[in-house]
């Protein structure tokens, strides 16, 4: 019985230390930022120069200002937010409330595709690869999305929405099958044939849109035709356009909790894990290896197809040549951050979704460069993939050699 | 004299458990004293602290007399303690010497290493203890045997005097074996002094000057050989008496199982590693296959269970052709396979063993329903397994890596033997386990035979097919030399098959040259 307590304690004790390393890393992360914006303040030199004392409080009140304009920016301000919330109780008018509700919409609005690319590479590093080809599958996605969305006319919203979503699907799971199909049968890496994936598919939607090419609106500008209204994801707040958090976050958590459904309670999600932890052992259990491997591809595609549908359906309405958006890359960022799990990936993705929303503020109230928040999520990638340093800066334990040494002589003493 | 090594109470408490328990050992010069016991019984713990990688909650180490702390493999080096690890620490793809350097370079003008130089020395080594190995191959090229010489070339060049070896027979060959002990002796000789760790207890037997025995982190007793036998070793490590031969019935055959005709299977690369070998297996007997590893064993276990592709022949399993047939098909017409490699095959590390015991019948109801998983269904299912096949394992969500040896392989064993197969391939089923598990898992392979399975146990350690088989194959470069009812096996006679010879030939040989002279 005792020996029941323990390994549950020492199970939960796990669990928690897991999550201390991460929550480490973003704390030592911002601490640094803290010294970047304090180093790059000319005013923080200049109160330096008037005496040891005065410069210190200058670089106090520099960072408490950029942090917080940071915070507001992503969560609203505190104030306004419960002067809003009374005035709509109180008078039922519900506008001030709503435009104090908007940076924490932003912030949302930048979280929902986050999650769906951030889901992509975490389905893939579950099935022992590493999709890179994110971006690229975010392309083809928006390209095969939006024709859906604008060619289309006269159809409902309840077929066309899905329609359009499917488009995106099947674009980035094409996309992604395919480097997954060359990994499969011909053992070429796929590392790097989804970063050359990318290229094309970055190339092909310049043709696409180009002035001049195919999907191009024909109006001189290099971007494709708005959406039907029919194809519209629903927005939150019609009546605050400002407002563009929409039914897209909705779907989000839906393919976070789809993802989490398939890998751990089906038998396709237990292949794609044997397949990724031990390919050997798969084969010797029957499995088709090659197969998983296309399929897992195919799944991650899809889910970083979703992002940009959900961008284009929900946000955008059409869809700009060259928007570079570093979802697929910062996703792989959120992979590692949320440890490939699908609920992980959602609590990346709102810290990411926060910093980025965050930023503008920042820029705006503080005069602190949006090139910060970039810094911080560096560091904290850093301290994720180098665990070592959050340990030793902070005297945490290790995990996994503690454990191994008491399970494995364990037993013995039965 | 002191004793050149001496441990006095050495005590190491890890997190709810005590892994030593106030152990003593004494190791005098030119000598050979080994540490017996089951995984588990603290051996390595005690080793490591010895080497620096632990420091003893409790208790002396006295090295010529001196008593002393050491704190790192660094110190122990010092001291002239060196170790052999079980996996060894080299890199294949640098040479001999530089694999021996590694760690302690000389170097010439400052900058460059100077190979020359080691490599003589090396080569003085090699020579003064007739170990044989060239300084300048690649160790990647060298065979098991080889490789295991340069690591201890490693701990001569750094001139250790106490060398621990553990385990360092797992992995040899019989003749590599022989070969070991061989350069155990011209070590003694020049008095160096060995701590050998071993679960083997014919090679402990003949290779030990004293023997202690370690049970649950104790010194269960101690021995020396001239006073002791198998048995009585045995039981000090097991805690019990232990039956060392298999007790079985006499074998009832009856229709064949599997049916192998002239069967061609390539190796790695582009050779032939099976050349046209026909043989059956019986419902209801063991089929034992012998032979010197490499010569075939692994490529046909592989080509039966469907991991390797046929060249050309045909297998049919219960009347079926499987010679092309897929892992699954081959899995679901009735075969349980015990793969050679557990880690590598049977296993998946990372998962738990309730995962573990679903893994080739993941997809199939009631542990699926549809594509979805019945987790209660698996916990159930192995929490029932874990019990009957008497798995030690702190709960069923234990990841299967952090299991002992014997426990990893009783959880393969539980999930292939559990399954209704006609059929069953063992590969190597007690390679590195300790006398209980190999005893459990040999009386589960014989129930299954007297259910009526025909059982195929493939094992590099001649003991085993003998007390397990009821026929014997011998392998010989990819071919069968002969088959040997288990009545007429002799230990020579199968040694000299193993070995590519004849009997016959060999006696009629003899003959010969006597008849000659």
């Amino acid at each position: 019985m005792s020996k029941n307590n323990t390994t549950q304690k020492r199970r939960a004790g796990s669990r928690w230390r897991t999550l201390l390393t991460p929550v480490m890393a973003i704390v030592t992360a911002l601490i640094l930022g803290a010294v970047v914006i304090v180093v790059t303040d000319t005013s923080v030199y200049d109160a330096f120069q008037r005496g040891f004392g005065a410069g210190l409080g200058r670089a106090v009140q520099v960072i408490a200002t950029a942090y917080s304009a940071l915070f507001v920016g992503a969560f609203g301000d505190p104030v306004r937010l419960a002067q809003g919330l009374s005035l709509w109780i109180t008078t039922g008018d519900g506008r001030a409330w709503a435009q104090a509700l908007y940076p924490l919409s932003e912030t949302l609005r930048y979280t929902t595709p986050l999650i769906f690319a951030g889901l992509a590479v975490a389905l893939g590093f579950r099935g022992g690869l590493f999709n890179i080809g994110a971006e690229g599958q975010y392309f083809i996605a928006g390209l095969t999305t939006v024709y859906v969305g604008y060619s289309l006319t006269g159809l409902p919203w309840i077929i066309h929405v899905p329609l359009a979503l499917l488009a995106g699907i099947l674009g980035g799971a094409v996309w992604g099958l395919i480097p997954g199909y060359l990994k499969a049968k011909t053992g070429a890496h796929e590392v790097i044939n989804t970063i050359m994936m990318n290229y094309i598919a970055f190339r092909f939607a310049e043709f696409m849109l180009d002035v001049g090419g195919p999907m191009a609106r024909g109006d001189g500008r290099p971007v494709s035709p708005v959406i039907q209204e029919s194809a519209r994801l629903q927005q939150f707040l019609p009546s605050n356009p400002n407002i563009r958090f929409n039914v897209g976050f909705i779907l989000a958590l839906l393919a976070a909790a789809f993802v989490y459904w398939l890998l751990f309670k089906t038998t396709i999600g237990y292949e794609i894990r044997t397949v990724g932890q031990n390919p050997r052992a798969a084969k010797y259990a029957g499995m088709s290896v090659t197969r998983t491997i296309v399929l897992t591809m195919a799944i991650s595609g899809g889910l970083a197809g979703l992002a940009a549908s959900t961008d284009i359906l929900g946000v955008l309405r059409f869809m700009p040549n060259a928007f570079a958006s570093g979802y697929g890359f910062d996703a792989i960022a959120l992979a590692l951050l949320g440890n490939s799990h699908p609920f992980g990936v959602i609590l990346a993705s709102l810290l990411f979704g926060a910093l980025q929303a965050g930023a503008r503020n920042m820029q705006a109230m503080a005069r602190v460069p949006l090139d910060l928040t970039e810094i911080v999520q560096g560091l904290i990638i850093i301290f994720i993939a180098a665990p070592a340093i959050i340990r030793s800066l902070y005297r945490l334990r290790a995990i996994k050699e503690g454990e191994e040494l008491v399970v494995t002589s364990g037993w013995g003493q039965l | 004299m002191p004793p050149v090594l001496e441990l006095k109470g050495i005590t190491k408490r890890f997190p709810g458990v005590l892994a030593n328990d106030h152990i003593d050992l004494t190791l005098e010069e030119g000598k050979v004293l080994t540490l017996l016991g089951e995984n588990g019984a603290g051996k390595s713990t005690l080793m490591n602290i010895l080497y620096g990688l632990y420091t003893p909650d409790e208790g002396e180490i006295f090295v010529r007399g001196q008593k002393t702390d050491i704190h790192g493999p660094g110190d122990a080096i010092a001291l002239g303690i060196g170790m052999v690890h079980q996996h060894f620490m080299l890199v294949p793809v640098l040479s001999v010497t530089e694999n021996v350097m590694l760690g302690m370079e000389s170097i010439k003008n400052r900058l460059f290493l100077d190979r020359e130089k080691a490599a003589k020395r090396i080569q003085a080594i090699s020579e003064q203890y007739g170990l044989n190995v060239n300084p300048h191959a690649l160790v990647g090229d060298l065979p098991v045997g080889i490789q295991q010489r340069v690591e201890i070339i490693k701990l001569l060049y750094r001139e250790a005097d106490i060398l621990i070896l553990d385990e360092p027979t797992a992995v040899l060959t019989p003749q590599e074996v022989r070969g070991l002990f061989e350069v155990i002796r011209s070590l003694l000789a020049r008095g160096k002094s060995i701590i050998f760790i071993s679960h083997k207890l014919k090679e402990v037997l003949e290779i030990s000057d004293s023997i202690v025995v370690l049970r649950g982190g104790r010194v269960a007793g101690s021995a020396i050989p001239q006073e002791s036998n198998e048995r009585s070793l045995a039981s000090l490590m097991v805690g019990r008496d232990v039956i060392l031969t298999v007790q079985k019935e006499t074998a009832q055959p009856k229709e064949p199982v599997l049916e192998v005709e002239n069967l061609h299977v390539l190796g790695e690369g582009a050779a032939l590693a099976i050349e046209g070998i026909s043989f059956n297996v019986r419902a209801g007997e063991i089929v034992g296959v012998a032979g010197v590893q490499g010569n075939g064993q692994t490529e046909l276990v592989e080509s039966l269970t469907g991991l390797r592709p046929a060249h050309s022949g045909v297998v049919r399993l219960l009347g079926k052709d499987i010679t092309h047939a897929s892992p699954r098909t081959i899995t679901e017409v009735g075969t349980a396979h015990v793969p050679e490699d557990r880690q590598r095959d049977g296993l998946v590390l990372s998962y738990p063993v309730a995962d573990n015991l679903i893994l080739n019948t993941y997809y199939l109801s009631p542990i699926a329903e549809g594509m979805v998983l019945q987790d209660r269904v698996i916990r159930e299912r192995a929490e029932h397994l874990v019990a009957e096949y008497d798995v030690r394992t702190p709960s069923i969500m234990t990841p299967a890596g952090s299991l002992s040896g014997g426990n990893q392989q009783k959880v393969i064993v539980a999930r292939e033997l559990s399954r209704a197969g006609q059929f069953v391939v063992a590969s190597q089923p007690t390679r590195g386990l300790d006398v209980g598990s190999i005893e459990y898992i040999h009386s589960q392979l014989i129930s299954k035979r007297d259910e009526g399975a025909g059982v195929l146990v493939v094992s590099a350690e001649l003991d085993e097919i003998l007390s397990l088989a009821d026929r014997i194959i011998v392998m010989f470069d990819g071919r069968i030399m002969d088959v040997v009812p288990i009545e007429k096996a002799t230990r020579e006679d199968l040694g000299l098959l193993m070995a590519g010879v004849h009997p016959d030939e060999h006696k009629a040989n003899v003959a010969a040259i006597e008849e000659a002279v």
